[in-house]
């Protein structure tokens, strides 16, 4: 019995690991997102610049739906020791409501965006906004992928070692995605509207 | 996978929210100004960032040895030589491409 509890412990920390190397190799990619935007968010092509174009409130509503949904998704993991089933439950699909919200306000602004004509191939300073902001919001959408996918099997098949393990990645994922988002909205919608 | 306590994503939650607000609160005022203004938003999301990884994702928290700290470090090392030298270099052929004025 003892072997088996380490053998699990032993998967259970390489596959973390595992996935927090992978999380690291998606802050290069962030980060070289953001250095294409800081080179072309100026490059407006005679058209509108950034202050021109976004609002400061729409994305502070987009800041604290994110937030909020990593604060929750912190709170869902803490029903699993000691093992609480609805508690985990009730708090991912709040986090998953919360994260369609922030979908659901990104789009809109994109469609806004695009309907009067301000796309990605408008500009340089467009293209790398849609690039760097779309990257985000694809990475938002497979998280939200994901937790339609996993929150079922742990509703049907319980908290396992195994579901633990990959609520846990995907509790990671969640709050990666927000610690970007600090940095989109201080860089792109703060810094755009100096 | 380590124990997480409440109060510490609490803490984190309302840390976070506090210097959202205040450098949204910064620009929306109109407070900022200049270069300064760009380092002053760029710490504030540096400290939000710092207390999100220490308090959500518990990084440096782990019992030794760190790895999950290592490859972080390790991360923020090459993000920072690729970031910075890939702008330094883009200011500098920016520079020397610019069209020549006329009339001088």
């Amino acid at each position: 019995m003892t072997q088996s509890l380490e053998h699990t412990k032993e998967i259970e920390e390489k596959t973390v690991f595992g996935f927090w190397v992978y999380l690291m190799t998606d802050c290069i990619l962030f980060g070289v997102l953001f250095a294409v935007y800081a080179v072309l968010c100026k490059n407006t092509f005679g058209g509108p610049s950034a202050k021109e174009l976004f609002s400061l409130p729409l994305a502070l509503g987009e800041s604290a739906v994110l937030l909020i949904s990593s604060f929750t998704s912190g709170l869902a993991m803490i029903g699993t020791k000691p093992e609480d089933k609805k508690k985990v439950l009730f708090w991912f699909i709040v986090t998953f409501l919360l994260g369609v919200a922030f979908l659901a306000m990104e789009i809109f602004e994109f469609v806004h965006l695009i309907e009067r004509g301000n796309g990605w191939h408008k500009s340089g300073f467009l293209s790398a906004y849609f690039t760097l902001v779309g990257t985000h919001g694809l990475h938002i959408a497979f998280g939200l992928l994901w937790m339609i996918v996993l929150l079922p099997s742990v509703a049907i098949y319980g908290l396992t070692a195994e579901s633990i393990r990959r609520l846990f990645c995907l509790k990671l994922f969640w709050h990666f995605l927000d610690v970007v988002w600090i940095f989109l909205f201080t860089v792109v919608y703060l810094m755009g509207a100096l | 996978m380590q124990t997480i306590k409440k109060q510490q994503i609490l803490l984190g939650f309302i840390i976070s929210a506090i210097l959202t607000l205040v450098s949204y609160y910064l620009v929306q005022q109109g407070w900022l100004k200049g270069k300064s203004a760009l380092y002053i938003l760029g710490a504030f999301a540096v400290a939000q960032a710092f207390a999100q990884l220490t308090l959500f994702l518990q990084l440096g928290k782990e019992t030794s040895p760190k790895w999950n700290l290592l490859t972080f470090l390790f991360m923020l090392a090459i993000l920072v030589i690729v970031v910075s030298g890939s702008i330094w270099i883009m200011i500098s052929i920016n520079y020397n491409l610019m069209p020549a004025m006329e009339g001088m």
